[in-house]
């Protein structure tokens, strides 16, 4: 009795849901991945054994070269495989790539996921801190010009995808008005540079960053500002905030700690959906100023049909948007008491 | 019935849109484009085959947007290269409203196993990264015609719109009038088409819209990667066409790439500023900035 009561008011927690949940959805996507890629009409482990066939290989020697690209042992029963295939990716094996032969695919993700992680996390935070500066200013200032230049501003880029505008800046800033090297600032590192800890490499990594970042957070600051500007209107009408000037606090106090607060809150649920948003369109971001990130490597994996790569990035993607998912909503709980109280 | 009660919500909203001058324009622009998008294919001919004495012109009056890096009129593409982007992108938008309907009001209104299946389902539809699903998707399955690509597109995006109709059906439900038909012992049927649903027919119009702009962005951002085989002329492949021979490297190629460019973002804009004016409308919370 007591022991399910504290069973119980553990599962209640919302941490504890929000772990549990984060872990599921990585274990379904993981099984869906492994799935796919075994029982799929055509699929590319029976493509890859024919081929090989094709070429005189035997079919055993065929068999054993699938078996370790893919990490799956076709003499087993298929809960086997699959249970290999579980236990192998958590040791951070997912096999090896097809097209660069013998790179484990782990080497590979090792060495371009980072990028990707550099350029979402700066552009996700400029652009959020940007978007609460942006809305809050247009929120008391609203119906001045100010205001409506911002916002018609806003509403004409966030019309744009992204990788539309990152096109344009490559083709005026670059092409048309020479503002950058269009051919220097390819990749994620000018030739000759290694990752130290060196005033030069930072330099070098932000100059080769500087466009997908500007593009990310052009493209999104609109939204972020205004998200931010309706929910300081809306605060602006509360109670709270009228007493509080009752009270005579000075209109800064009140703009920060009793607007500002309120006013960011709901914002911080849609960082999490952003999160997955930024991350998941890095292969078009990254395509177009052919920035050596993961969503690049993902592209080209699929064109040059390297499965192995293809399916060990799409995994490491979600995994890195439920756990940024996981944060966001954690650091959420800490910032409104009201979801602890609740227990959802 | 159902069919009456959505013409009169689109008469309603077409009459509430024109009091608003940026809506309205949104609406008239994207009408326009649809318009031109099906029925150029009908007048204008296509002549694809490739002129190499007319390789990238400039602009002229026999080309009013220059030519191609095979020497073929880019207006005429224009024309005719928008049917299937609005096409895939309507069929989609129609999928995800339709899906969403069916499962959002199956989990409101029967709760139980069916209600946390749907709502399980969705929080991993909604947490998986689309673009990237699209892309692996596209690895297995041949996206090569316009309605798998819409199915396909339907299947990943109706994660969002699936719970807010669930929200909404469970809060109408509890309405008086809901309560009373169903205290009348009328079918759950009724219930839903005739006392629930108009009610939202303003809101699924919004929604629907919202989701062709979704569609446009990842169905063009396939094309431009080259995921899809480029078998059609559309403006989507007209853009990848244009960044893989390197249009942008010259002053009169260059509209090859911006012409496809311009009338997608003309689109987006027209299709969103329709959106949000809408939105406004049927929701007052939205013009307390008035």
């Amino acid at each position: 009795m007591a022991l399910s009561e504290t069973l119980r008011k553990v599962w209640r927690s919302y941490y504890l849901r929000r772990v549990v949940k984060a872990l599921l959805t990585i274990f379904v996507v993981t099984t869906l991945t492994f799935f796919l890629i075994r029982l799929m009409p055509g699929n590319p482990l029976d493509i890859y054994i024919s081929q090989q066939l094709a070429q005189g290989v035997p079919l055993i020697e065929a068999q054993q070269m699938a078996a370790a690209l893919y990490q799956i042992d076709l003499d087993k029963p298929l809960w086997l495989q699959y249970l290999d295939y579980i236990w192998s990716l958590l040791h951070g094996d997912f096999g090896m790539s097809i097209v660069s032969t013998r790179t484990p695919v782990s080497d590979l993700i090792l060495r371009f996921l980072p990028w990707t992680l550099f350029v979402v996390s700066v552009s996700l935070v400029t652009s959020f801190v940007l978007g609460i500066l942006l809305g809050t200013v247009t929120a008391y200032r609203r119906n001045t010009l100010l205001d409506h230049v911002l916002t018609s501003l806003a509403s004409i880029i966030s019309a744009v995808p992204n990788y539309i505008v990152g096109v344009l800046i490559i083709v005026y800033f670059g092409v048309r008005w020479k503002w950058f090297d269009v051919a220097a600032v390819r990749g994620s590192l000018s030739p000759g540079v290694h990752p130290e800890w060196s005033w030069a490499f930072l330099s070098d990594a932000l100059y080769h960053a500087a466009l997908p970042i500007i593009t990310y957070v052009v493209t999104t600051v609109g939204n972020w500002m205004l998200a931010m500007r309706s929910s300081t209107m809306a605060t602006l009408g509360e109670d709270y905030v009228m007493v509080a000037r009752a009270r005579g606090l000075s209109d800064q106090r009140i703009a920060t700690a009793y607007v500002g607060r309120n006013a960011v809150l709901p914002l911080f649920t849609s960082l999490a959906i952003s999160i997955g948003f930024v991350v998941g369109g890095s292969t078009l971001i990254e395509s177009v100023f052919t920035y050596q990130g993961i969503g690049m490597k993902l592209s080209s994996a699929l064109t040059s049909r390297d499965y192995p790569v293809m399916q060990a990035i799409f995994i490491i993607i979600c995994t890195s948007v439920v756990a940024a998912n996981l944060l966001a909503d954690l650091l959420y709980g800490l910032l409104d008491p009201r979801i602890r109280i609740e227990g959802r | 019935m159902a069919l009456r009660n959505l013409g009169h919500g689109l008469l309603q909203s077409l009459r509430i849109m024109a009091r608003n001058k940026v809506g309205f324009a949104g609406f008239l622009v994207t009408l326009l484009i649809v318009v031109v998008a099906f029925t150029a294919p009908l007048f204008v001919a296509l002549d694809m085959t490739a002129n190499i004495d007319q390789i990238y012109q400039p602009p002229s009056l026999k080309h009013p947007l220059g030519t191609d890096y095979q020497g073929r009129d880019i207006f005429r593409q224009i024309l005719t290269g928008g049917r299937e982007v609005i096409y895939v992108a309507a069929l989609s938008a129609f999928l995800v409203v339709l899906i969403s309907i069916v499962l959002g009001s199956l989990a409101a209104l029967m709760g139980g196993w069916v209600d946390s299946l749907v709502n399980a389902a969705a929080e991993l539809v909604l947490t998986i990264p689309h673009f990237p699903l699209l892309l692996v998707l596209a690895g297995f399955v041949r996206l090569n015609s316009p309605a798998g690509l819409a199915v396909i597109l339907a299947l990943i995006g109706w994660g969002t719109l699936t719970r807010t109709i669930r929200a909404q059906v469970l809060s109408l439900k509890e309405r008086d009038y809901v309560q009373a038909a169903r205290a009348l012992g009328l079918p759950t049927s009724h219930l839903l088409f005739r006392e629930i649903m108009p009610n939202m027919m303003s809101y699924l119009l919004t929604q629907f819209v919202l989701t062709m702009t979704q569609a446009i962005y990842s169905q063009v951002g396939l094309i431009f990667l080259g995921i899809i085989p480029l078998a059609t002329h559309n403006w989507g492949v007209m853009i990848n066409l244009a960044w893989n021979q390197g249009a942008i490297y010259g002053s009169s190629s260059v509209w090859y790439l911006i012409a496809p460019i311009t009338v997608i973002v003309i689109l987006q804009f027209a299709l969103i500023s329709m959106n949000r004016s809408l939105e406004e409308l049927f929701n007052p919370r939205l013009r307390s900035g008035e």
